[in-house]
């Protein structure tokens, strides 16, 4: 495959194109950085996560702490001192890993932080380029291992907090149902975390993808079509989930601070 | 009837040096931008080179860029662009300029003949047929679509901006690879090929060739993101690797 020719190479930023072309890079970084900005400050407050029986979906699940959601009361003694002993820090790897290695994040942040190109047909900064084909960015091919573990998020961890977010304590101490806004916050905040992950490439290789043939399997070929139909809008999932994550924590952490009310519904 | 400036690249041979030159023509309603190159053609740049044929989106021989995008000429219509500012049209930029806006693609049809052909089963029934399910076969339809108009190719930034021509065969050539390699018939492998050769890994999903492709295939969601899962289940997934020496090596 020899290419005969020896092609000019244009500068950083060189295109004729007439249009905002900075403006989808641009939001990438103001999104993701306020988004990432956040989640790391809230992750190392280890306070303000619970209220009543809604858990932030930033600390969940709670393997170590002091609140009623915790697993196991208080800290490991091998937790190393110079690391905050918060709960978020325990788990907050994997869904973070996810996302990181998530094929529309990496195609958006690539353009948005490394302008690896800053956009289509406009000019890059750097002549080196060695993709995804080598170390560092090989280790995105990873990305399926994190899909494996968001499914206990999914299936597992969110389901448990949505329905203890539906449990309020009575005045004799004891639990019973009810609603309040939070209630929705969290439940929202699943659906849109499961319409993430199912609608994930990855997930819709592992499901049929990887087949050349699906007739005779029509379970197989069902769930085949109903993650394609999720991931032809994974980058609107992407940012409504990573939005409503966010806005969940704040709206836990206000709520224990006393600064918003939690109107109860039922 | 409105007077529309252009700025056309100009390149007298392949090791010429290029430049833009001003032209000014009328554009009345419904011309593309491809009717403005040819009247401009007639009117003051009779020697202007320019490739085209079905004037229609099928034959994918007037690629350039209109603006700063990979289009074809003959799609992009004249009322669709700006005309406060003038219109830029120059050839594709990842390929080496014949003259003016006609580029040297035969790099493209090279790269085809490398990558392993169609081999199917054994035939299905005693005429020599096969049988195959309409699922099935709707998957590599949308692949069947490609017009070969190397647009994709154009955008991509690993042949455009890092000229790796010689490791990387670019988004049209893993369209044909999934077209061949999710066909419920084929029995060849070609991931080794895609991983080693035609160096899918470069491949870090800008989507500019899904956004710039005239039959709208969903190039990276469709075909070179599943051929990516492929070879980390072949390569990098050692759950699949054991799964694999214990189900006796089989592929779906």
């Amino acid at each position: 495959m020899a290419f005969p020719a020896v092609l000019k190479r244009r500068s950083f930023g060189e295109t004729q194109r007439q249009d905002a072309w900075w403006l989808q890079p641009g939001a990438v970084v103001v999104g993701l950085g306020l988004a990432s900005a956040y989640a790391t400050w809230a992750a190392l407050q280890a306070d303000h996560y619970v209220f009543g029986g809604y858990l932030s979906p930033l600390y969940s699940p709670e393997v170590f702490g002091l609140s009623h959601h915790a697993w196991f009361q208080g800290f490991p003694s091998w937790w190393p001192g110079f690391v905050p002993q918060s709960p978020a820090l325990f788990i907050l790897i994997l869904p973070l890993g996810f996302r990181a290695t998530c094929y529309y994040y990496r195609g958006a942040y690539y353009k948005a932080f490394w302008a690896d190109p800053p956009a289509c047909a406009v000019g890059e900064p750097r002549n080196a380029y060695r993709g995804e084909n080598s170390f560092p960015l090989i280790v995105q091919n990873i990305h399926r291992y994190f899909l494996y573990a968001m499914m206990a998020w999914i299936f597992v961890f969110f389901p448990i907090d949505v329905y203890r977010a539906f449990e309020f304590e009575t005045a004799s101490g004891g639990h019973a149902f009810g609603i309040g806004v939070g209630s929705f916050v969290l439940l929202i905040n699943w659906l849109l975390l499961s319409g993430y992950a199912l609608g994930c490439h990855s997930t819709r290789h592992v499901i049929g993808g990887f087949r050349n043939v699906m007739a005779g399997r029509p379970f197989q070929s069902a769930c085949y079509r109903c993650v394609s139909c999720l991931n032809r809008r994974h980058m609107a999932w992407a940012w409504l989930s990573l939005i409503w994550v966010t806005f969940s924590d704040i709206y836990v952490r206000l709520c224990s601070m006393g600064v918003w009310t939690d109107f109860r519904l039922v | 009837m409105a007077a529309t400036e252009f700025r056309i690249w100009r390149q007298d041979g392949a090791d010429g040096e290029g430049g833009y030159r001003d032209y000014t023509t009328d554009v009345t309603e419904g011309m593309v931008v491809l009717d403005a190159v040819h009247q401009i053609q007639a009117e003051s740049a009779n020697d202007l080179a320019v490739r085209w044929n079905c004037k229609a989106g099928k034959c994918g021989s007037c690629s350039a860029e209109v603006n700063g995008n990979p289009r074809l000429m003959c799609m992009t219509r004249m009322s669709d662009l700006p005309t406060d500012r003038p219109v830029t049209v120059e050839p594709m930029r990842a390929f080496p300029v014949i003259r003016d806006l006609v580029c040297d693609v035969s790099w493209n049809y090279e790269v085809k003949k490398k990558i392993e052909p169609f081999e199917p089963r054994p035939p299905d029934a005693e005429d020599g047929t096969w049988r195959i399910a309409q699922e099935d076969v709707e998957r590599v339809q949308e692949f069947r679509k490609c017009i070969e108009c190397f647009l994709c190719q154009d955008v991509c930034h690993v042949l455009r901006d890092h000229h790796l021509h010689d490791e990387f065969v670019g988004p049209r050539f893993f369209v044909y690879n999934a077209a061949l390699e999710m066909h419920p018939l084929d029995t060849r492998d070609r991931l080794a090929a895609l991983k080693q050769d035609e160096g899918i890994g470069y491949c870090n999903i800008t989507k500019c060739c899904t956004k710039v492709c005239p039959e709208h295939i969903t190039i990276t969601d469709n075909a070179i993101i599943p051929l990516k899962e492929r070879v980390v289940s072949e390569f990098y997934d050692p759950l699949k690797k054991l799964f694999r020496v214990f189900s006796g090596g089989s592929r779906a």
